[in-house]
């Protein structure tokens, strides 16, 4: 496939999460892989996951906002 | 097979787990099931739709709507494949679609309209969520529900989701371009993207089963009320109606923004109860996956589609309307029984 040899986006979205598309490789600090469990994954922007790195949604009751 | 089948017989033996619930839904059921065509479903369609207070609590009409639907579907087996498109049963459909979208459109408030860019309309769609503020079932069930109101729970969801994501599907092949890609990405996901132990609909037969509730499709048809059947219809409507594809899209925007939190408030009553890993997983897997599928409908698909289709606009907000309320009267009704002692199905389970 050739669309494994793209490079992976990151994209902001407003008021929530970074949304991450193509291959990358989610590693924890101590360097242990980290299981993306979809081909898209949300990454939490708001520090209030309690899925990090991933996003559960709790931004929305939060009210965060981003500036964009 | 009896020597009385035909040719055109479903292949399957076993019979229909459900009964009628009035005159349409029973000749719709004898047309479909036993190729019974001696009585005109349509002309009692006619009479139901103009005797009805309340198309969507109206047990007759939706029965006999949700079996229309399985039959294009193909979730029920024991309905023959031939009269899917047999222009009697269509036109019986066509008029309680049209009842039903009437009352529909009478009934749920209509949203003021954003710009059509996909910003204006992502961020008009999230706020419209926002402001849903009923009582919240998911909140009640995390705290108070019994181990009995558990089963409920699931066999009330049991409808739509043992065939999840299915409703929405039919849009594909009616988007273009940056839109269809966007549903895709979406579907292909609710699909398990290759896995077939990671389709939501099997995660979640997996979660009947272990909660020692029957997975076969239709199995508790009997217990569920119009209401239920109506948040199905109408996504199966909005899906099935090429003209109705700015509300499938809409309807799933809506329906992904208010399942993650939710989702993580069933796993939690759940745990509370002591069910088994196999059903928290369900629930635990769509706070992850609907995070991410609520920003995709929002802005990708919703806003795109508005984007490129202005004049899709107002129906793609009727749609996430309509799934705010039709699934808020679901929940205030299977609220209102819990909070006086009662159940919330139709007929109670055998136990």
């Amino acid at each position: 496939m050739s669309a494994g040899r793209e490079p992976a986006t990151i994209t902001p979205y407003p008021d929530g999460p970074l949304l991450v598309r193509g291959d990358v490789d989610l590693r924890t600090t101590e360097g242990e892989p980290i299981a993306p469990h979809r081909r898209t994954v949300a990454l939490c922007r708001c520090g209030l996951s309690a899925l990090k790195p991933f996003c559960d949604g709790t931004h929305k009751a939060a009210g965060f906002r981003t500036d964009d | 097979m009896t020597s009385s089948a035909t040719a055109s017989a479903p292949a399957s033996a076993s019979p229909l787990a459900f009964r009628g619930r009035g005159p349409v839904s029973r000749a719709v059921i004898a047309h479909l099931s036993a190729a019974d065509a001696a009585t005109d479903h349509t002309a009692f369609a006619e009479d139901a739709v103009a005797a009805s207070a309340d198309i969507a609590r109206d047990d007759d009409i939706q029965l006999a709507l949700f079996v229309l639907y399985a039959s294009a579907y193909g979730s029920l087996p024991q309905l023959d494949p031939d009269l899917e498109w047999d222009p009697a049963l269509l036109a019986t459909r066509r008029v309680l679609e049209t009842a039903f979208e009437r009352d529909l459109r009478a009934s749920i408030p209509m949203p003021d309209l954003p710009e059509p860019t996909v910003d204006a309309v992502g961020r008009a769609l999230f706020a419209l969520a926002e402001a849903d503020t009923g009582p919240s079932l998911s909140r009640y069930f995390a705290k108070k529900a019994t181990e009995a109101q558990a089963e409920e729970m699931l066999i009330q969801r049991s409808a739509y989701t043992l065939r999840e994501a299915d409703p929405h599907s039919w849009a594909i092949p009616r988007l273009e371009g940056r839109a269809k890609a966007a549903l895709v990405e979406i579907q292909s996901d609710e699909y398990g993207g290759g896995r077939p132990d990671r389709v939501h609909a099997t995660l979640f037969a997996r979660a009947m089963r272990a909660a020692g509730l029957e997975d076969t499709y239709g199995a508790y048809v009997d217990d569920l009320p119009a209401v239920t059947l109506a948040s199905l219809n109408m996504m199966s409507m909005f899906g099935l109606n090429r003209r109705l594809v700015g509300s499938i899209v809409g309807h799933l925007a809506a329906y992904e923004m208010t399942s993650s939190i939710p989702c993580r408030l069933y796993a939690d009553g759940l745990r509370r109860l002591g069910f088994a890993p196999e059903v928290t997983a369900y629930f635990d897997e769509h706070v992850e996956a609907d995070a991410v599928h609520e920003q995709i409908a929002a802005r990708d698909l919703a806003g795109s589609l508005a984007e490129d289709h202005p004049e899709l606009l107002p129906d793609i907000m009727f749609g996430a309307a309509a799934c705010l309320t039709v699934d808020g009267w679901g929940g205030a009704h299977i609220l209102d029984a819990w909070s006086t002692g009662l159940s919330s199905l139709r007929t109670r389970m055998p136990s």
